[in-house]
This record gives structure tokens, sequence and C-alpha cells, in this order.
């Protein structure tokens, strides 16, 4: 059941400091592409966020070395790793394991289950939360899908190997 | 034998679309706009959406039954008068309404279109029932969730039209459209805005030691520990305290679900004509989850064999579910 | 000249208290109109029932006129049976809550209460084509709703009324949360709530109060308190200002009703009489004044 604790810190194994500035600055080009895509194929994103889509979230994926910054501004788009040590400011923070925040994005999981069990965390702006999601749940198809195709080959087959990979740990998990 | 239509939530189009194709007889929707009791931020459909949407129900055979189940503040009639003349003009095959001048507006203009009257105007009684019935068409009612099988089945042989009632989902503890809590904290009305707990005015906060607080308008709902599992932050579900108890206790209904998968053979045979799934504030995977589960339920028991059910669980409130006054009095 | 009412009693008070309490009111309180029934929990009933006669007559002879006002919720054989006896009533006015009580009451003359969701002129308009005489408003309306509403009901000939005074109704259940917090069901209560004159408080877990139980209801921490609006409230077309029983004075809440009505007390002066009457009780018109019910905003002039 240690999983199920997984958001906290010391179990999650937060990366912090020199290694997470690292990976942050690797990742960049591709997040930024990938928001923009997802912005121009879906442009009604933008209208179920409202005002919202002025606004700053932190996405804190809890095992990954860094947290995603997004700013939804179809005007500005943007989406940057960012080092645990110096977030920038968000008005909404939302915190969960990676392939939990990835099967929210693509409507394989329930947010207000995955809410109640406690594995998704949420805070600041509620509504801006709730805006961002259901303005991505209006998406047809995966998102995840969309992102990994951006990246070509390469980018789908690192999808699928974290897709096995954190399904094998749900069920040692489950069998444990 | 009740034909069991299941009736499906959709606070999108593409939500819509998930129902219809998980099995859906009917889908229900509202405008993004206090004219239906989901009017939560960044939720429902525009005109244009309703459109696209009616057409992709009638295609696969699904109704699409559109929400009008607010009460119109004085001096803003004319918003709900409106979305019934769009409705009408784009194919709904239902309007869900609960305040009579609404309903009197759509008997009188647009006499061809189903009246279902909504769970909000609390009618609990035959003679309820059959004032509305008589009086505006009502094609069918939607029960409140205070009523046990064997009183659902004695109301059934004392009104004129069909009976929905709620299966699975929120498990709605006040009478609804009597209920103004949220509006005594933030301000904004259930039944005029068609707001419960705004997201505007909940804050959650995660405290050092792993507990999460949520509050509403400033007032706390509740305090959760560390692997207890959480609701939604609504003052029904919340935690209070009062002379005589020493612990902060779940006053009115502690986070929990209402399931009736369990319940459906009785339901049927109860005469109940239609099951309604709530949930159009939740994502395509729940409605995705939840109507093909009921889907393969229902047509199991139609079919005369053992429903097998679907575990549905870990996607109740509080991980918890309940079968409420159906099952038993004591619930009251 | 707009009246002074008094809503129906919303709690579990003994026989004995409920008749001290209407000899009082109707010897003392300079009030128009009485609501007498039990609205809220059917059980109750039996307990008062029996001295509505009497009280009736008490209350006609110190000059008010009574309303019997039916059951807010209306589901079991009782409540069922209860709502069709009183609105067979041809002897007094009587005030409806349930849409149960329409049907039976046809389209003979009756009272619309607080509970059957008045809220807008198009439903006050089917409403009054069915026999409604007079409209009591939800307490949750705002001032610019009340006073459109209250216009189409005076241009149909109707009474309109508003809560100005006593605990909001906020919600209503088919659970009641007294027994609930005694280990209890509403079949087995036991009838805890006549513990609570006037509800059982809930506060939040951070120790604020919030809500007060009353059985099946659940109602404001808060008084209403509409006094400095009542000028207002009447010149909008607001024909009656219905004052809830609650555990105080109530003849004096009333007295200082009557005297800012009839210009005979400065409201500052009045606002600080009634705030002495209600001891602790915090006072709200929030609701009137379209933001959160539980704040009190100063009335601005």
């Amino acid at each position: 059941m240690h999983w199920r604790a997984g958001l906290d810190p010391k179990g999650a194994k937060i990366v912090r400091g020199a290694g997470s500035r690292l990976s942050c600055v690797l990742v960049q080009p591709l997040l930024s592409r990938v928001v923009r895509r997802i912005g121009d194929r879906h442009p009604s994103v933008f209208a179920r966020l409202g005002i919202y889509k002025k606004s700053a979230f932190l996405i804190d994926p809890v095992e990954l070395p860094f947290a995603l910054h997004l700013c939804p501004d179809p005007e500005a788009p943007a989406f940057r790793a960012v080092p645990r040590d110096s977030t920038p400011h968000a008005q909404a923070m939302i915190r969960g394991r990676f392939m939990l925040l990835l099967e929210l994005v693509d409507s394989q999981r329930d947010g207000d289950a995955a809410f109640f069990s406690r594995d998704l965390e949420v805070s600041g702006d509620t509504e801006a939360v709730v805006r961002l999601r259901n303005a991505l749940d209006d998406v047809e198809g995966s998102i995840a899908e969309e992102a990994a195709g951006i990246l070509g080959a390469p980018g789908r087959a690192i999808l699928a190997r974290l897709r096995r990979a954190y399904k094998s740990e749900a069920e040692g998990f489950q069998q444990a | 034998m009740s034909p069991g239509e299941l009736i499906c939530p959709a606070g999108t189009p593409a939500a819509l679309r998930t129902a219809v194709d998980a099995g859906a007889d009917a889908v229900y929707c509202g405008f993004q706009n206090a004219t239906n009791a989901r009017n939560f931020p960044g939720l429902n459909f525009t005109p244009d959406e309703l459109a696209g949407a009616v057409a992709h129900a009638h295609s696969k055979a699904s109704k699409v039954l559109l929400a009008l189940n607010t009460y119109p503040p004085a001096g803003k009639v004319d918003l709900w008068r409106a979305a019934a003349d769009t409705g009408a003009r784009l194919g709904v095959d239902a309007f869900i309404v609960a305040d009579m001048g609404v309903a009197d507006y759509i008997a009188r203009t647009y006499p061809d279109i189903r009246i279902h009257l909504s769970v909000q105007a609390a009618a609990s009684s035959p003679e309820a029932i059959r004032y509305y019935c008589e009086n505006f068409g009502v094609k069918r009612v939607v029960l409140p969730r205070i009523l046990t099988i064997p009183e659902i089945r004695s109301i059934r042989k004392e009104i004129p039209c069909e009976i929905e009632t709620f299966i699975f989902g929120n498990h709605g503890l006040m009478v609804e459209g009597r209920c103004s809590l949220t509006n005594y904290l933030t301000g904004q009305s259930t039944n005029m805005d068609g707001v419960c707990s705004p997201a505007s005015d909940v804050e959650f906060v995660r405290h050092d030691d792993g507990t999460m607080s949520s509050r509403l308008a400033g007032f706390a709902i509740d305090c959760f520990g560390c692997g207890e599992k959480a609701g939604y932050p609504t003052i029904c579900k919340g935690r209070y305290t009062v002379p005589h108890r020493s612990d902060a206790y779940y006053a009115f209904e502690e986070p929990v679900s209402l399931n009736l998968a369990r319940l459906l053979p009785e339901l049927i045979d109860a005469g109940v004509h239609a099951f309604k799934i709530e949930g159009r504030q939740r994502s395509k995977s729940y409605v995705r989850s939840v109507v093909s589960a009921f889907r393969a339920a229902v047509d199991d028991i139609r079919a005369g064999r053992p429903a097998n059910i679907t575990d549905l669980v870990a996607l109740t409130e509080g991980q918890k579910q309940t079968q409420g006054a159906f099952a038993t009095k004591k619930w009251r | 000249m707009a009246k002074l009412t008094l809503g129906p009693i919303a709690y579990h008070w003994s026989a004995e208290t409920r008749r001290d309490f209407y000899a009082r009111i109707a010897d003392e309180a300079p009030l128009d109109e009485v609501y007498l029934g039990e609205v809220v929990c059917s059980k109750r009933a039996p307990f008062h029932e029996p001295d509505l006669p009497d009280t009736i007559e008490r209350l006609e002879r110190g000059g008010k006129k009574v309303i019997l006002s039916s059951l807010a919720e209306v589901m079991l054989k009782r409540e069922r049976k209860a709502t069709e006896e009183l609105v067979a009533l041809e002897s007094h006015e009587i005030e409806i809550n349930n849409a149960a009580g329409l049907l039976a009451r046809d389209k003979r003359p009756h009272r619309i209460g607080p509970f059957m969701n008045a809220y807008n002129e198009a439903a006050i308009t089917w409403m009054a084509g069915r026999g409604a005489r007079h409209v009591c408003l939800p307490t949750e309306m705002p001032a610019q709703s009340i006073r459109v509403a209250a216009q189409a009901a005076r241009e149909l000939g109707l009474g309109v009324e508003v809560q100005v005074f006593g605990r909001a109704s906020l919600a209503v259940s088919a659970r009641c949360y007294h027994a609930r917090a005694h280990g209890r069901t509403k079949d087995n209560c036991q009838f805890v709530c006549e513990l609570d004159a006037e509800g059982m408080p809930l506060s939040t877990v951070d120790g604020k109060p919030v809500l007060r139980v009353n059985g099946i209801q659940t109602q404001s921490e808060s008084y209403v308190c509409l006094l400095a609006e009542t000028g207002r409230l009447v010149a909008d077309g607001v024909s009656h200002l219905r004052l809830m029983p609650q555990a105080t004075d109530m003849v004096a809440v009333a007295q200082v009703f009557r005297a800012v009505l009839d210009g005979a007390m400065p409201g500052q002066e009045a606002g600080a009489s009634l705030r002495d009457l209600c001891g602790a009780a915090p006072f709200s018109n929030g609701f009137y004044h379209g933001t959160a019910g539980h704040e009190f905003v100063a009335e601005v002039r």
C-alpha cells in the first residue's frame, strides 16, 4: 500500500537541486512544442478555460526530477519543466504520480475519484483546476499519444515504455 | 417489463459521445449558464455544441434531455425561456424542469416536447407528482433519493407518468430544490444559480503532517487524516461538532456515493422506467466506466441472466457506496 | 399599511410552552396575522394539535387572523393524510408548503408558503391562476428579485410576504439529523429534538458556529434580520413581513418591528433594542443584499 502514500516526498524520492535543473534543460524544447500543437488542434480548450487561460498551473509529478509549469495562454502558450527548489508563481497546483497525471489528461482515470482516494492533490485556485480538467476532458482522443506523436517514433516508444513500467509497478503493489 | 432506460450524464460534448458509445439510452446535459443545476466552471454546452450532440445522439438512437432544472429568480425568467427555445429548435427529446413558471411556458409553447419533472421539484408523493402531470403534462418524474423500493412501487400505481430513479453517483441528502446551504456560505444559490459548493469558493490545504482540509468560503468543511478517503467539499458532507458529542462527526452524511447496482432487478420489478446516473461534473472516464457497467447489468437482467455487476467503488465519493433510503427506512 | 405576521413554530416546543407562548402573543403582540401548524415534522403534530382549536380561538380573540400552514415535506401516508385534511378546510385560510397540497386544493383560494419556491413572476402568475391569493417568497431571494416578484404579485392582487426575522430554513431532508446526532433514526427518534428550543448548534471543525439542526430541517445559525430594510421592502410592494418564532421575547420583537413600521421609533434605537432582545444570536441579511446569507450588511442610505 505504500504507493498510495506516494505523495509523501520521502517515499516519492523527490529530486531537488542540480539534477533537477539539468533534467529541466533537457526536456524544455519538447514541452513547448507539445503545448503549442495541442492548443492549435483543440481551440475549444481555451473557451472552457475562460479567463483562466491566463493563469499559471504548477503540475507536480511527485517522482519526476522536476515539476511542470503550464501557461495555457493561446497567445503565448508555455509549458516548462522547472526545478522544485525554485518553482515560479502559479495560481493552482496539481500533484500526483506522473502516470496518474498522464491518465487524467487522457481521461483514462477520473480526477474526482483520484482526489477521493487521495492520490491526487490540488491546491490554490480550485476553479482554475476544475476548468483545466473540464477543458482537457472535452478533448477527444489521447493527448498523451498526440504529444508522443509530435516527438515521432522515439516519443511513442518512451510513452509505451512508461506505461509498461507503471503498469507492472501498480500490479506489483496490488499483489504485495 | 420496464425498459430500464439508462439516463446518462454529459458535462461536455466529448462526455456525451462517450456516454452514447457506451450504450446510453438517453443523455442529459445543460447550457453554460444558470438554467441548469450543474452550472460549473468549464462545463456544459454552447448551443452549437448541443446541436452537434443532438445529431450524434440521434444517429445512434440515443435521446438528449435538456436540464432546465433551476429556479429563475424574478426578473431573469427570459434566460430560461430562451434556453427552452434553443433546446426546442435544436431538437432535444425532453426538458427536465423544476420551476412551475418554466414548466408552464414549455407546456404552452412546445406541447409536443416531453417534460420530465426534475428531482429539483422535490415531488415525493403521488399527489405532488399528479399535480405536475395534470397541469403541465409531465411524462416522467425523477424521484428524490429518499424513498424505499416498496414506496416507489406504491407510488407507481397512483401516478399516470413514468418513474426515473437515480442508481449511481452523488448521494443527495437534502430535499433537492429546497437547499440554500451553499448560498448561506457563499452568496451563490443552488436553486437560482445552479451551483453547489462553487469551485471559486473552495480551498484545499495540505498540511505538513499529511492531513488535508477543505474550506468553503472560509468555513472549514472537513479535515481528512493522512490515509483517509476524501469527499466533495459540500456542506452536507462536512464534519461538525455539537455540544453533546466529544468528536467532530458527519452530521448529515459521510462522503459516500449511491450505488443501486444490486437493486436493479427489484427496481425494474417495481416499475421504474428509467435509471439515472449522476455525474455531469465527472470525467469521460467515469462516464465510460459507469455507463458500460450499468448497460451490461440492465441487459443481463432484461435477458433473464444473472447480472454481472462491475465493481465501481473506486469511483465513489469517500471510496464508499450505499443503497441509502432505497434499501431501508433506517437510513432516515 | 404593511402587515406584521408570525410564522409557524419550527421547533418541537412542548404543548405547555406553546400554550404560554401563544397566550402572550394573543394578548400582547402587535401582530396582524399568525400562522399555526406543524411544518417540519409530521411526528410532532399529535403533541400540539389537540390545542389547536383553543389556540386559534385565543389568537382570534386577540384580534389576530389565523392561517394554518401545511407540512413542507409530504412522503408518508400520515403526511399525505394530514395535508389532505388541512387543504379541505374552509374555516380558515391555509398556507400550502408542498405541491401535494396544491393538487387537492385545486382552484380554491390559498396561500403559497416559503417552501413552494415561488421565485419568479412566471411561477407566481401560474400559481395565482390556480387560486393562490398570497405568496411568501423564498428566504434566499435578493432584493432586486423580491421587487420584481412583489410587483408582479401585487398586480395580480396577491399579498406578498417576506421573512424579516428569525433563523432561515436552509434545507429539509428525509433524514432526521437530530436523531442521527443521538445515534437514532427518524422512526425511533424518541423526540430528541425537544431538547433544543432553537435547534442543535453545529460548529465547524475549527469551532465556528454555522448551522442549526431542527429534526429534518437545517437552519441558519444567524437570525435573519431585515429591520433596517423594512422601508425598502414595503416600498417595493411587500405587504406582509414575517417574524419566525425564536426562543426569545417575541412580543418585544414584534413591538420593535411594529414601531419601525409605524415610524414611531428611529432605526438606530430599534436596531439596538432588537440586538438586546436576541442574546448572542448573530444577525444576518446577506440573502437580501445578494451576498453570502450569513453576512450582515449595514444598510447604505
